[in-house]
């Protein structure tokens, strides 16, 4: 089913329509601490930091310090470098260290140059890495070129988990999203991520809806079961709320797990927590009083 | 492509109960074994909790009256018959029961309204009385969209999305015809005709008296409508916004009942036009009651629409178009895709699919805001339905109904689906009106054609293709009114809606739908 064309319209309609779900109490309760054990904490900046990896891990532990009924996140996204603070930060949590790899954000550096990078961060100590593919490649449809790529990185990531980020901006159509999907796919990701976050546009619900229905294919077709990452421009709960939803209508229940279900956001969480507290004591209270870790 | 195919283990969290292909049987199970066919697990993990739409705002009465020359009176017999809300079986409102009397009544003043007012009354000012209703529409549009959900069992999402806005979007598109109509035929003039009885069916009530009236009022003519016997609540609170909008009495006029009532409409000897949309049975009745007088006649009856994939289709987007297609207002819908026509390469694949969607249908309380199918409109359409299906499997089909709680009182059936369906089963023949669909496979687009086209029906079609070029072929040789390609179920006042063969003839909707409502010189 990897030919299988994408209708924009239809696409869109369906996101849509699947948005105004109405999600209340008891749900939006729950959703929230699905969501927040779902969060890839991340931060991929030039200034970041030590001292800035040392408080992000410490929100990824405990988002909200004094209440335990809130889950620690999924993991936290760091560049290469910053991957030994994170590990000594995390060391007895379940948290995982993703490191972005493959010379992110681009993935216009020589394929042994990727895969050197890929090896360092594994051997840094990163359990996932998130690589981007060659667009570049893609567009000019040397699809052969992106999925050996892909494989090698696989190969060299060893028992690393692997994201391959389709950066879907640059793809633009959804036919061409669910193409590289379905090569990432069949090239051995064990995820696959929208973008990486450096562009205006990051994740949409239709793109995700897309991809989820690509990867419900190939399970369909290879009984492989591959997992999603929606990643950048996921800001409020509300919004993070419908992509559960997407997930949830669209591959079910097996699907809404971590282990399988990833937000890549940096400043989505405190939103979660507001609306949370807000659930819990009925009253919304300023920002202030949820740290920016 | 190299798939490793064979049995395959997924890790689960634990304590996730799944559920086995078919045999309905379940296992709590740390893994997920692969049984062929595959099927997704929609189950309990995160749940949507209740989410009722409010209802203390509708100012809902305990009894109505019928709406005659501007006032509300009660009919002459002093009659009444009950609505009830189909998902609670409780009585909402006991409503005035018009006969001939008040037929004759409600002609009158029409006629009256015609002749002193409405006729000589320059197109702009009338625009100003059809935008007056569409912007009043807008206003009230969540109580009319809950009293529509109350009254008809349909799901608030589809009255508060569609039925409602609809309805007002075609007055609002209808006022601006008001005082263009000698730019609508070009070279010709037009000229209102004068008293039109319009008798409209349960499954769009608001959104049906609005496609009727809109468009008469827009070119002149005046109306006395007949809401359907088991969903008059918002044609009568349209009564009310009519009356608010302070158009001049007697120009709409309506009146409850049943068939009595739309008898005496279309035997009045004083009605010039009868719009009809309802079963092709009532339709056929009308035709006869009216030949050889003076009067037209649109009618806009049953269908047995054809939903056509072809193996190149955009498939995830065909699936929801098939879902909207026939689950959409629990079937009741004049244009429902009832007949799918697969190509057989993909036959396979689109049954699951199909099957996997509908496991995420949530059927109940029409007033969830997250309900998709809602209640079955009467007692009397769930057991037409209940027959239709038992003949399906009498004759043969192989029924696939999805396994959900519905609640204890109300009428409600479960979102069913027909394999092996072969074209002389009567639910490939007969117009079912209810959340059931058949399936049949073809192998060409000449096959899919001559079969989507052997129906004494011709309303809609779907066609679902990546390519334009077949798009246009099957376009042009479908005897359908209303052809959507890669979608289902798209209205829009500007756009006509009307049928071929026994699904009717005459057009509503955009400039086609005023031609219905004029006469041309």
């Amino acid at each position: 089913m990897m030919h299988v064309t994408v209708d924009q319209v239809g696409v869109e309609e369906r996101a849509r329509k699947l948005s105004t779900r109405s999600i209340k109490t008891s749900s939006k309760r729950e959703g929230i601490k699905l969501i927040i054990s779902m969060i890839d904490l991340t931060t991929l900046e030039g200034k970041d930091s030590p001292g800035k990896i040392r408080a992000m891990c410490q929100k990824a532990i405990r988002p909200l310090p004094g209440n335990a009924d809130v889950p620690s996140v999924a993991a936290v996204c760091v560049y290469p470098n910053l991957i030994r603070e994170a590990k000594r930060c995390l060391a007895g949590t379940n948290i995982k260290i993703a490191s972005v790899a493959t010379g992110f954000p681009s993935g216009q550096y020589p394929l042994d140059i990727k895969l050197a990078d890929v090896r360092d961060a594994v051997t840094m100590g990163a359990d996932e890495i998130d690589m981007v593919i060659d667009r570049g490649a893609f567009l000019a449809g040397k699809y052969r070129k992106v999925a050996d790529e892909i494989a090698k990185v696989k190969e060299a990531c060893g028992p690393a988990h692997l994201k391959v980020i389709l950066e879907t901006a640059e793809l633009e159509t959804f036919d061409n999203i669910r193409k590289a999907s379905w090569i990432a796919m069949e090239s051995g990701a064990d995820f696959i991520k929208t973008s990486t976050g450096k562009l205006k546009e990051a994740a949409t619900l239709p793109i995700t809806l897309v991809m989820l229905e690509a990867l419900r294919d190939y399970w369909y077709e290879t009984g492989k079961v591959i997992g999603m990452k929606p990643a950048g421009g996921i800001r409020t709960s509300k919004d993070a709320l419908r992509y559960l939803v997407l997930v949830k209508e669209t591959v079910g229940d097996t699907w809404l797990t971590p282990d399988l279900f990833r937000f890549g956001a940096s400043t989505l969480t405190n939103d979660l927590l507001m609306q949370l507290a807000k659930e819990m004591t009925g009253n919304y209270q300023a920002a202030e009083y949820f740290t920016i870790d | 492509m190299s798939h490793s195919l064979g049995t395959c283990v997924v890790p689960m969290n634990a304590g996730v109960t799944m559920k086995r292909n078919g045999n309905g049987k379940t296992a709590t199970a740390r893994h997920l074994e692969i049984v062929e066919p595959r099927q997704l697990y929609f189950g309990e993990k995160w749940q949507y909790a209740p989410s009722p739409e409010k209802k203390d705002h509708v100012k809902l009465k305990k009894h109505y009256d019928l709406f005659i020359d501007g006032k509300f009176v009660p009919g002459k017999s002093g009659k009444t018959f009950p609505t009830i809300n189909p998902a609670t079986e409780e009585t909402l409102a006991e409503i005035a029961y018009a006969e001939a009397a008040d037929v004759d009544r409600a002609v009158t003043a029409a006629r009256r309204a015609y002749d002193k007012v409405w006729r000589k009354m320059p197109g702009s000012e009338r625009a100003k009385y059809v935008f007056r209703i569409a912007r009043m529409i807008q206003e009230k549009a969540r109580e009319l969209a809950v009293l529509e959900s109350m009254d008809g069992g349909k799901p608030i999402r589809e009255s508060r999305d569609c039925d409602i806005p609809l309805a007002a979007a075609h007055f609002f598109y209808y006022a601006g015809w008001a005082d263009k109509l000698d730019y609508a035929f070009p070279g010709r003039k037009a000229r209102s005709i004068g008293v039109a009885g319009q008798v409209i069916p349960w499954n769009f009530p608001l959104l049906m008296a609005a496609w009727k009236i809109a468009p008469a009022l827009a070119s002149g003519n005046t109306v006395v409508l007949k809401p359907a016997e088991t969903t008059p609540l918002t044609a009568l609170h349209l009564a009310e916004i009519i009356q608010e909008a302070d158009l001049p009495p007697g120009v709409v006029n309506i009146v409850t009942g049943d068939g009595t009532a739309g008898a005496a409409i279309v035997n009045h000897p004083n009605v010039d036009k009868i719009a009809f949309t309802g079963s092709t049975e009532v339709g056929k009745m009308i035709q006869r009651a009216i030949a050889g007088t003076n009067k037209r006649l649109t009618l806009e009856l049953g269908g047995k629409s054809a939903n056509i994939i072809f193996e190149d289709a955009p498939m995830d987007q065909a699936i929801e178009g098939i879902i909207d297609g026939i689950y959409f207002n629990q079937g009741h819908v004049c244009c429902a895709g009832s007949r799918l026509f697969v190509q057989e390469s993909i036959a396979e694949i689109v049954e699951r699919k199909l099957w996997d969607r509908m496991q995420n249908l949530r059927v109940g309380d029409p007033l969830d805001k997250n309900t998709d199918v809602g209640a079955i409109n009467s007692k009397m359409q769930l057991n037409k339905i209940c027959e239709l299906v038992d003949a399906g499997v009498r004759e043969g089909a192989t029924k696939h109904q999805i396994e959900c709680a519905l609640p204890k009182k109300g009428y409600w059936f479960r979102p069913t689906f027909f394999t092996k369906v072969a074209q002389s089963h009567r639910i490939a023949q007969e117009e079912i009106f209810g959340p059931v669909l058949s399936v049949l496979t073809f192998r060409t687009p000449e096959e899919a054609l001559e079969r989507a086209n052997n129906s004494p029906y011709g309303l809609a079609a779907g066609v679902w293709t990546d390519k334009g070029s077949k798009i246009f072929k099957i376009a042009n040789r479908m005897r359908a009114g209303v052809i959507w390609a890669n979608t289902y179920n798209q209205f829009d006042p500007s756009s006509p809606f009307g049928g071929y063969k026994e699904s009717g003839f005459g057009r509503e909707g955009g400039v086609h739908g005023l031609a219905s409502y004029v006469e041309l010189y």
